[in-house]
């Protein structure tokens, strides 16, 4: 597959000025709203370390969480699938759908299902499938990929969306109005619900104990899709795992308040057996996780709980927008999880961060996101996956840092050049850091020049 | 021919990490703080629920109909409050479609996010806390519990097949972060505070 090239995709959305400051200011809002919530549970860093401690805890136990979990789960009349990969996971799917001739199917968002690319799967095969989720509606209607995990369509403004609806649910052109667009798809999406012949759901976390997995969204969609058909099919990552009932109130407490800054997601909805005279099948997904787990430094990344707060906080992605990543994870997280999926296709995202390490200290479950940034790069250099670009520029400064005259005469030549070098030398295609911002003014003297001068003597 | 379920247990268990780490303990980080119910309706609000005022042992089929004059199909799956469309009629989930009005009794609810507790024992249809356009929930104020560690003790997480913490109406914020209430699920979520009558909890 093609390397992606996250810049370019980036200068794309860049190029729409409204929309990148929106995007940008918007997400940052949620992470102040996190901050809020945060800063209003004395206990919060004990939470983060507890939810870390037991998330690794399951991941080193991984085997037999998952026994015990199935074994809950089929005791409690649940039927349990296994997939190891995306393409036996839609063929699972569309098995249960084609055993029970059903032809519609409603879901609740599921990053999963878009990870298996399962929803042209099945429209290939006749079934139609409804998003029920406003902004994976969206989506949907327009052929795009969600852009963030938790606000699919955050990096769409109301006019956007207006004229999606206009073109696809037949809303009256130019009506910009939010209530309106909502309501709309509140009245078009209820009779897909009313008669859909099964119902799909993801989930945020499966309970060993019990055999229950936990769907936490705030629309009711969910719900919906999960309360009326007669089937009801929940696609899981096998990492999605943890030992006990109680230590979702750990979970639930981080999850809503770093996502959103909410204290909690309007539906929390456990679901542990089929309701009366109902089916419901589970899909275990793996789909790259086990190897991962076998990934000496990057297994940590099976601890994500994808809440997206690592997205809200990153400048790179806050300005550049989820779809620049062309991956189904974006942002931080993204970042250190496609390459595990193609690490030729993702080898230019590690790169997109500036290793602020934000991520980091936000994230509820304590990934050292910024850590795994900096080793995938490394990973990515040994496996002599760097654009020749980048390491041609590498290649000279690692040369200019590791020797101390050439170092100091190179900077000697640069401040001289930077006063006297004519604009289109320094903002040139070889600089890609002078495309959106402006090189500083250089200081009258080298920080060596004053100290030999001020302090050298003595 | 080995099952996917055997080659993705086998990968699992062949790649576990190393050391194993210990589960952890969880404390149920109890703080002092304004009365449960205080703290209970401050997270109700926060989220978008309604607090309605009452008086302890008036009729509360009367009280539904102040609340909604224009409701014409009710629906409760309380002995409390007398609708007008039965539980029992009911066939298909998607027949609840045209309740304007239902009437649940939460086992518990959760001071901390404002949360109550509905599984298919309190909903009698799990699809009616859903398909409504209104919601209220009857709560008897001693059935509140100080935070989500508490929550996650009540012994009916083990056996209800469905059970929901939900803390106000149904809400989106996916268009340009503008809030609204009453997505696809129930356009408003009502809390009358209502001791449980004739004795005991369920």
């Amino acid at each position: 597959m093609s390397r992606l090239d996250h810049a370019e995709a980036a200068a794309r959305f860049i190029a729409n000025e409204k929309h990148e400051a929106f995007h940008d200011a918007r997400l940052w809002d949620l992470r102040k709203k996190r901050d809020r919530e945060a800063h209003g549970i004395p206990e919060w860093e004990e939470l983060r370390q507890l939810a870390s401690d037991i998330k690794e805890h399951t991941l080193t136990h991984q085997a037999d969480y998952l026994e015990e979990f199935e074994r809950n789960a089929i005791r409690n009349g649940i039927k349990v699938h296994w997939a190891r990969d995306a393409a036996e996971h839609n063929q699972i799917v569309y098995d249960i759908l084609s055993a029970r001739e059903a032809k519609t199917l409603v879901k609740s968002k599921s990053m999963l299902t878009e990870e298996c690319d399962m929803r042209p799967f099945l429209e290939r095969r006749g079934i139609e499938v409804i998003e029920t989720d406003l902004g994976e509606r969206i989506q949907q209607l327009d052929d795009e990929p969600p852009s963030h995990i938790v606000v699919p369509a955050v990096h769409k403004l109301r006019g956007d969306v207006s004229a999606v609806f206009a073109r696809t649910l037949g809303t009256e052109p130019g009506n910009e109005d939010v209530n309106y667009l909502a309501e709309s798809q509140r009245r078009t999406t209820r009779p897909y619900f009313l008669r859909a012949d099964a119902g799909m759901t993801g989930a945020n976390f499966a309970v060993a104990e019990t055999g229950t997995f936990v769907v936490c969204t705030n629309e009711g969609n969910a719900d919906l899709s999960a309360s009326l058909p007669k089937l009801h099919i929940a696609s899981i990552g096998i990492e999605k795992l943890i030992p006990k009932v109680e230590h979702l109130g750990v979970f639930i407490r981080l999850l809503s308040r770093s996502a959103l800054g909410s204290p909690i997601t309007q539906y929390t909805s456990h679901f542990r057996a089929p309701r009366d005279g109902a089916e419901l099948h589970i899909v275990l997904v793996d789909h790259g996780r086990s190897e991962r787990l076998g990934m000496q430094d990057f297994w940590y990344s099976l601890k994500c709980i994808r809440c997206g707060a690592c997205m809200n906080t990153c400048p790179v992605y806050r300005r550049s927008g989820g779809l620049s990543y062309g991956a189904t994870y974006s942002g931080p997280i993204g970042v250190i999880i496609d390459p595990t999926f193609d690490i030729r296709k993702y080898s230019n995202l590690p790169f997109a961060s500036t290793l602020n390490g934000s991520c980091t200290s936000v994230c509820p479950v304590k990934i050292n996101i910024h850590d795994q940034i900096y080793k995938w790069r490394r990973v990515i250099a040994e496996r002599n996956q760097l654009p020749l670009m980048k390491k041609a520029t590498m290649k000279a400064a690692g040369k200019l840092f590791g020797n101390a005259k050439l170092y100091r005469a190179a900077v000697a030549a640069t401040e001289t050049a930077l006063e006297d070098l004519p604009r289109f030398a320094i903002y040139n295609w070889f600089n890609p850091w002078g495309r959106q911002r402006e090189v500083p003014r250089p200081p009258n003297k080298t920080f060596r020049a004053w100290y030999i001068e001020n302090r050298g003597k003595r | 021919m080995t099952s996917s379920r055997d080659m993705i247990l086998a990968a699992v268990r062949a790649n576990a990490p190393s050391p194993a780490i210990p589960m952890p303990q969880v404390p149920t980080f109890d703080r002092d703080g304004p009365s449960l119910l205080e703290r209970f309706r401050a997270g109700f609000e926060l989220l978008g629920g309604t607090f309605v005022d009452y008086v302890p042992g008036t009729d509360l089929t009367a009280k539904i109909g102040e609340l909604f004059p224009q409701a014409k199909v009710i629906c409760s799956a309380t002995a409390e409050v007398t609708g007008n469309k039965s539980l029992q009629e009911i066939k298909l989930p998607a027949d609840l479609d045209d309740v304007d009005v239902a009437v649940v009794r939460p086992a518990f609810a959760v001071a901390e996010t404002g949360s109550i507790w509905l599984s298919e024992a309190e909903l009698g249809v799990n699809a009616l806390g859903y398909l409504a356009q209104h919601l209220v929930a009857l709560l008897d104020p001693a059935d509140i519990v100080a935070n989500l560690h508490h929550a996650y003790q009540d012994p009916r997480f083990m056996t209800a097949k469905y059970a929901v913490l939900m803390t106000g109406p149904s809400a989106t914020a996916d268009i340009e972060g503008v809030l609204i209430r009453g997505a696809q699920g129930v356009r408003s979520l009502k809390l009358i505070p209502a001791p449980r009558v004739n004795v005991g909890k369920a």
